[in-house]
């Protein structure tokens, strides 16, 4: 029974921190103790260093993505974390970022067939420009959503976002370059300097990324971030209390205008290019992905949902990463799921006695059924060679078993007890067959599979984010 | 003249598929207060449970049972297999999440629609297919006004529609399960406290707005639209703006809001531009959000303190 006064998920979730382990305690401890500026420079010295090894292009491209993406969910922060305002065209304005860039910095208004003319301005021009551009823009549409709340909202704004890649689409394609959209973008240069490589525009991104965590830090804390958390926990109540409502969301919806802007200056600058297909709502699922994974409303849980995603996104693309992700992943749930220790220990043996079991009886029926090469490589394939049932031309069966699989994973779902344990076995072996046998073939497709999965399955067990904190909503 | 009439069969005839899924998104948001962007992609799923069905039966030119049994089949099946997989994804995805902060169900649905697209795409390939409904239907039996043929396919799909509405608002105004779902709508703990199974109505309220979304898949493939894994996203985006338009929540809003944008469309894209009529689509969204944004039939929202 909750005490009077307080809501029972507020006490609910209480409960279950006092409760935590000692790990947790001892890092909760750690976290009391070190301020917050010795973190931010932990995270640039991290972020240095990271630049500095030398690492060959891949790991290149997961570092900026990583920081951009941060920058992004920073970004998108101001708006849905802060102030409350569901922002669902956010996307556009990273576009907007993007293209103006692109504008002052390309053969746009020149010739685009001949790539002759055009405006080519410094960076240090460039910046300030796109960003007021930015925040007036921004402050149009928070004008335009002070007259719309909660849904009606992010409806609007989702048609704004889709109504951006109509835009740079269909308008004056002599200018904004239609479906090819708009290639060959200078470098960042100016001050006598350019910035050409991968690991520059890193660098670019990460020196952004700290001023900015450094910048909404004191802003988080200031009174207009405060006023904002008040707004976005009772609109009504903050207005009776003399909070200036209007001003401060049309204030959030610019401020995340310009950081989103910001971001695209970069990103069009480091791809040396920019698409309409670039900022389709995928992408702002991917943004939005980032802020929920990491816990809406913080700052740090924004910086890590950008790094897990892009990281989790690389290693997908990747059948040797994507493997691990995937086989850890089973038994990361497994491991936080099962309790007590001796009956994952048993449901682990059981999964491997029964797999060889099945194996060998499918086996000594029909040799062809286990002919198959497993999909991965190295020492999981090595294992899963001797493990799974993997059919040689394997496309049907491993459609069926995906399909199985789903059903298998509802009805584990509606099962309780000891049957749902049971049930895991099975389920489990058939996943282990379907990922070696399909879905490691498509690695595209199964990225996002997977990654809509690892949303839907956070959001059940995690609804507020991996830092976040839970927060009762006055509905 | 045969212009405006063929624009406006056109019109009509999208309308009404974009009246079906509109009523699904609104009914979803009238029980659960959830914009469920995975909706587009249920009638997707629809329309490749119809192009199967005709595989299995032989394929467009060569069906072994009547044309007739063919299109009964798909349609009851469509909205069967729709139907479970719309109550499936409630029970699995959205039922947790019930009074969860506002932005996780949201995330969910996103998530759900990226696993429903590429999952089918996983399964059957990422080509673009058709029905061939000419190999199966007579495109000779129609109706001829004013120099203008209306097909068969055309004149089912509306009669159809319209039989569905109709079929919809006596359920939701005249039934026990209409006035449960009301309830649940209207405030869902009150609805527990007077005995009303809030689950069991939920469950049933998917089930019928993805079946509609199923059968609307079924007859966009008949009439010989394209079909493939991704149609889903701009047909759920076009019915969710009828939905928006009409008064999100308000069945007989989401009719009107479908043919309205079924018919601007077209009729936008026959006499303006083809190239920006999703952009008139969207323009006529948010000029409507702004002068009234409950929606030309929606009741604004009470705001309790």
């Amino acid at each position: 029974m909750a005490p009077i006064g307080v809501d029972e998920w507020v006490a609910r979730s209480g409960e279950k921190r006092e409760q935590a382990g000692r790990l947790r305690r001892l890092g909760e401890r750690l976290n009391s103790r070190v301020g917050w500026w010795p973190r931010l420079a932990a995270l640039a010295i991290v972020g240095l260093v990271y630049g500095q090894l030398g690492l060959n292009l891949n790991f290149q491209t997961v570092g900026f993505n990583s920081v951009l993406y941060a920058i992004l969910a920073l970004g998108l922060n101001i708006a849905v974390g802060w102030a409350g305002l569901l922002d669902l065209g956010y996307i556009a304005f990273f576009g907007f970022g993007a293209y103006g860039y692109a504008l002052f910095s390309s053969h746009a208004f020149g010739n685009l067939v001949a790539l002759q003319g055009g405006i080519h301005l410094s960076i240090v021009a460039i910046i300030p420009i796109v960003l007021v551009g930015a925040g007036i823009v921004g402050v149009l549409i928070g004008l335009v959503a002070l007259r719309l709340q909660g849904d009606y909202l992010a409806i609007v704004t989702l048609f704004v976002g889709q109504a951006f890649v109509e835009i740079v689409n269909n308008v004056d394609p002599t200018v904004f370059g239609g479906n090819n959209g708009l290639y060959g973008l200078d470098p960042w240069h100016g001050l006598g300097g350019r910035i050409g490589t991968l690991n520059g525009y890193y660098y670019a991104a990460l020196v952004i990324l700290i001023m900015l965590m450094a910048g909404l830090h004191l802003l988080d804390n200031s009174r207009t971030g405060r006023a904002w958390r008040a707004l976005r926990d009772d609109p009504l109540a903050a207005e009776v209390m003399t909070v200036p409502v209007n001003r401060l969301k049309v204030m959030a919806f610019s401020f995340g205008a310009i950081v989103a802007a910001l971001a695209g200056i970069v990103f069009a600058a480091q791809q040396r290019s920019v698409f309409p297909t670039n900022f389709q709502s995928s992408v702002l699922i991917l943004i939005y992905a980032c802020l929920v994974l990491g816990g809406v409303g913080g700052i740090a849980g924004a910086v890590l949902g950008g790094v897990t995603v892009t990281v989790v996104e690389a290693m997908l693309s990747s059948p040797t990463d994507s493997s691990y992700l995937f086989y850890g992943l089973i038994l990361l749930a497994m491991v936080a799921r099962v309790r007590p220790w001796r009956h994952l220990a048993l449901m682990l043996g059981a999964i491997v006695g029964f797999g060889l079991a099945l194996r060998a009886i499918v086996g000594a029926i029909s040799h062809a059924a286990i002919a198959g090469p497993p999909g991965s490589v190295g020492w999981i394939g090595t294992v899963m060679r001797h493990f799974v049932i993997v059919p040689t031309g394997s496309i049907t069966y491993g459609n069926i078993l995906f399909a199985a699989l789903v059903v298998a994973l509802i009805a584990i779902v509606q099962l309780r007890g000891i049957w749902r344990q049971v049930a895991i076995v099975p389920t489990v072996y058939a996943a282990a067959c379907c990922w070696e046998s399909r879905l490691i073939v498509d690695t595209g497709v199964t990225a996002q599979i997977v990654l809509g999965a690892i949303l839907v399955v956070m959001m059940a067990a995690r609804p507020h984010g991996l830092l976040g904190t839970r927060r009762v909503e006055v509905v | 003249m045969q212009i405006f009439i063929q624009t406006l069969v056109t019109g009509l005839v999208t309308g009404c598929l974009y009246a079906l899924i509109a009523l699904g998104y609104s009914m979803v948001y009238g029980v659960l207060k959830l914009l469920n962007f995975a909706h587009g992609d249920l009638y997707m799923v629809g329309a490749f449970v119809g192009y199967y069905m005709i595989q299995w039966f032989g394929g467009s030119s060569a069906l072994v049972i009547p044309a007739w049994l063919v299109i009964i089949f798909m349609l009851t099946l469509a909205a069967v297999a729709v139907g479970g997989l719309g109550v499936a994804i409630e029970r699995f995805a959205y039922r947790p999440l019930r009074d969860a902060p506002r932005i996780a169900p949201l995330i969910t649905a996103l998530g759900i629609s990226f696993i429903l697209e590429d999952s089918v795409l996983l399964l059957f390939g990422g080509y673009v297919r058709s029905y061939n409904s000419q190999n199966f239907i007579s495109y000779s039996t129609a109706l001829h006004v004013d120099g203008v043929n209306i097909g068969a396919v055309q004149i089912m799909i509306v009669a159809l529609s319209v039989v569905m509405m109709a079929g919809l608002f006596l359920l939701v105004n005249r039934t026990l399960f209409g006035k449960s779902m009301r309830a649940v709508a209207s405030d869902r703990e009150a609805a527990e406290m007077l005995g009303i199974d809030v689950n069991h109505t939920i469950a049933l309220t998917f089930f019928i707005g993805s079946a509609m979304a199923g059968v609307a898949g079924v007859m966009s493939g008949l009439a010989n639209e394209p079909i493939s894994n991704y149609i889903g996203f701009l047909a759920g985006l076009k019915a969710f703006t009828a939905a928006v338009v009409g008064g999100i929540g308000s069945i007989p809003g989401a009719m009107i809001g479908g043919l309205a944008i079924g018919l601007f469309e077209s009729f936008s894209s026959s006499y303006v531009s083809s190239q920006y009529s999703d952009l008139i689509v969207f323009a006529i969204l948010i000029v409507t959000m702004l002068t009234r944004p409950q929606g030309v039939f929606g009741q604004p929202p009470l705001q309790k303190v």
